[in-house]
């Protein structure tokens, strides 16, 4: 049976369907039950809610729906440490993010691109590469902790180690990838090693390039929280660990919302990006 | 006229192979071409054609001889030989014309971009690709990718042409169009062109002189060709020419046998610092 309908929103109303039916599950299952059986006033007033009137801990859809709109009405208000909306927090965990990935960038493409010209330097430097690349990013808090001895910049820290290796790792790849003719068509027409690196291998590897940039912004973005539930402070981690202490668990769910939505939006403008510089062969 | 404005001294070219013992290709190569000529190397595929020609280019080092180039030896490639690949090699994130421009602007790098820009869409025209030139090489077909690599090679106004089988990948029409372009362009500019292909016909109707290479290892220059049929040639008109067939049957004759077999059959006096030069026409000499 052919449908009509073009696939994008056959998709979008089951998508629709799906998050219906899990809303309403949802609601099921946190909504309160019947009250319990008649009891002592003042024991009641000390147990609260959560026991006298069945009604489970965990908030339902509309209760996080509301606590959503009030946050998106006052993102940005500051009423000291351990009150702050959840834009300013986000704003932190964005600049953090920003600085550390953006040292990552200045260090990565070139140390990429000279390690990917050079089967010497690719050689002497892989097994650092090896052994560093797999070690969880948090493993360095507390050395930067020690050697930093300011949190906020152990997190830029963190966040500058962890997006390293997978745009180093590409841009290595990428450049000792490049065409061996296009690097004849260089020598050919005697371009010189500058011209050639920007106008020939950086082209060629931009794709790969940018792919380590997709990856490393993923990772920052996954890391940039646990970082912040370390050293506190600001940023939605701190308020993701903050919450928990305060037992609110509707906002550790709009900040788990906020930081896929976040996240996604990362991801899609280096998709973007990457596609600007990708060239059909 | 320099007899030897390309002179191919004595070249050697060996690779190693996984048993450590290098196989050489070729060793002791001698060959000169004169200014202006348009040479075809034929041979069989594995020959080392190509690795002339990439040393010819200066991308690949002999290991033994020299190359001069109109009196200058040659060590690293340069822009005074334009290469064109057998893949076209074009950069596939720049345009037709960027492509060609990129050439342009390497070899004059003082130019105003305009002027860079003038030249190259000269260049573009004269392949007949007005009008693709902001198209991308995905975007473009298999001959049109061809001819904005000749654009390119053509644009940087070069010494001599250096062709790995150009044509190789394209249908017989397109083939057709691109030898007639090559062949107007090469002798209304009086380019000196070495051209290696596996056609037989390819080599006739464009060269004049048709160099012949055995088998490898160990691959001979057999012969030097030269091209009987008259310099004013039709495509359509040249097998009726007398001396066509018996040119052909002699290039047909090398290929099928005597490109294995020469080893052991060297003509008396056959010496490879000066290859014979041999010119098979029909027996009775024709009126025109
Ligand atoms: N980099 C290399 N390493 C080892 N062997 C090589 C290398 N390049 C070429 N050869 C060998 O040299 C020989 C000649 O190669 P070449 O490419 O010059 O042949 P060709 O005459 O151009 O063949 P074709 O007509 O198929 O293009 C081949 O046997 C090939 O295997
Ligand atoms: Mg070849």
């Amino acid at each position: 049976m052919a449908s009509a309908a073009p696939l994008s929103l056959r998709a979008g109303v089951l998508s629709l369907l799906i998050f219906a039916i899990f809303a309403l599950a949802w609601h099921m299952a946190t909504r309160g039950g019947p009250a319990g059986p008649a009891m002592d006033p003042e024991y009641a007033k000390l147990m609260g809610a959560t026991a006298t009137q069945g009604k489970s801990a965990m908030p339902g859809p509309l209760e996080v729906g509301a606590k959503l709109i009030e946050h998106l009405r006052h993102p940005f208000y500051d009423h000291g440490p351990n009150d702050k909306g959840l834009g300013v927090q986000l704003a932190f965990s964005m600049l953090r993010v920003a600085a550390g990935y953006g040292l990552a960038v200045l260090v990565a493409i070139p140390l990429g691109f000279l390690i990917g010209m050079s089967p010497l330097m690719n050689k002497a430097l892989d097994p650092f590469i090896q052994i560093m690349k797999p070690v969880s990013p948090l493993a360095w808090m507390p050395l930067a902790l020690y050697t930093i001895k300011d949190s906020g910049l152990s997190a830029i820290f963190v966040i500058f180690i962890c997006s390293l290796w997978p745009m180093l790792v590409n841009t290595a790849f990428g450049v000792s990838g490049v065409r061996k003719e296009w690097l004849n068509v260089a020598r050919t027409l005697e371009v010189g090693p500058w011209r050639r690196a920007f106008t020939v291998i950086l082209p060629a590897a931009a794709p790969t390039i940018f792919t380590g940039m997709r990856i490393s912004i993923g990772i920052a973005w996954l890391v940039i929280v646990a970082a912040e539930m370390l050293v506190g402070g600001t940023g939605i981690g701190y308020f993701v660990w903050n919450e928990w202490n305060n037992l609110s668990i509707t906002n550790v769910i709009i900040a788990i919302l906020l930081i896929g939505v976040v996240g996604m939006l990362l991801d899609q403008l280096l998709a973007r990006a990457a596609r600007a510089v990708t060239f059909p062969e | 006229m320099s007899d030897r404005f390309i002179s191919i001294e004595g070249i050697a070219r060996r690779f190693p192979t996984r048993s450590g013992e290098p196989v050489t290709i070729f060793e002791d190569l001698s060959l000169s071409i004169a200014r202006g000529d348009f040479v075809c190397i034929i041979g069989h595929s594995g020959c080392g054609k190509s690795t002339v020609l990439n040393v010819l280019a200066g991308l690949d080092q002999p290991d033994a001889g020299f190359v001069f180039i109109d009196g200058k030896q040659i060590t690293a490639p340069g822009l005074d030989r334009a290469v064109i690949f057998q893949s076209h090699a074009l950069l596939p994130w720049k345009t037709a014309l960027g492509n060609v421009a990129y050439a342009v602007a390497s070899r004059w790098p003082s130019l105003k971009k305009a002027e860079i820009n003038a030249r190259a869409q000269r260049a573009i025209d004269l392949v007949g690709l007005h009008g693709a030139e902001m198209k991308r090489p995905a975007e473009l077909s298999g001959g049109m990718r061809q001819r904005v690599g000749i654009a390119r090679a053509l644009s940087i106004e070069p010494k001599i042409l250096l062709m790995d089988e150009p044509f190789s990948a394209l249908d017989a029409l397109t083939r057709g169009a691109l030898q007639d372009e090559v062949r107007r362009i090469c002798r209304d500019t009086g380019q000196t062109l070495f051209m290696i292909t596996h056609d037989v016909d390819e080599a006739m109707y464009l060269a004049d002189k048709i160099v012949l290479m055995t088998n490898g290892p160990g691959a001979m220059i057999a012969e030097i060709v030269e091209n009987p049929l008259p310099q004013e040639r039709k495509r359509d008109e040249i097998h009726r020419h007398p001396d066509y067939y018996p040119l052909r049957n002699h290039l047909i004759d090398f290929l099928v046998t005597r490109s294995v077999t020469f080893r052991n059959d060297m003509p008396a006096g056959y010496d490879r610092k000066k290859p014979p030069v041999v010119k098979p026409r029909a027996q009775t000499p024709t009126m025109a």
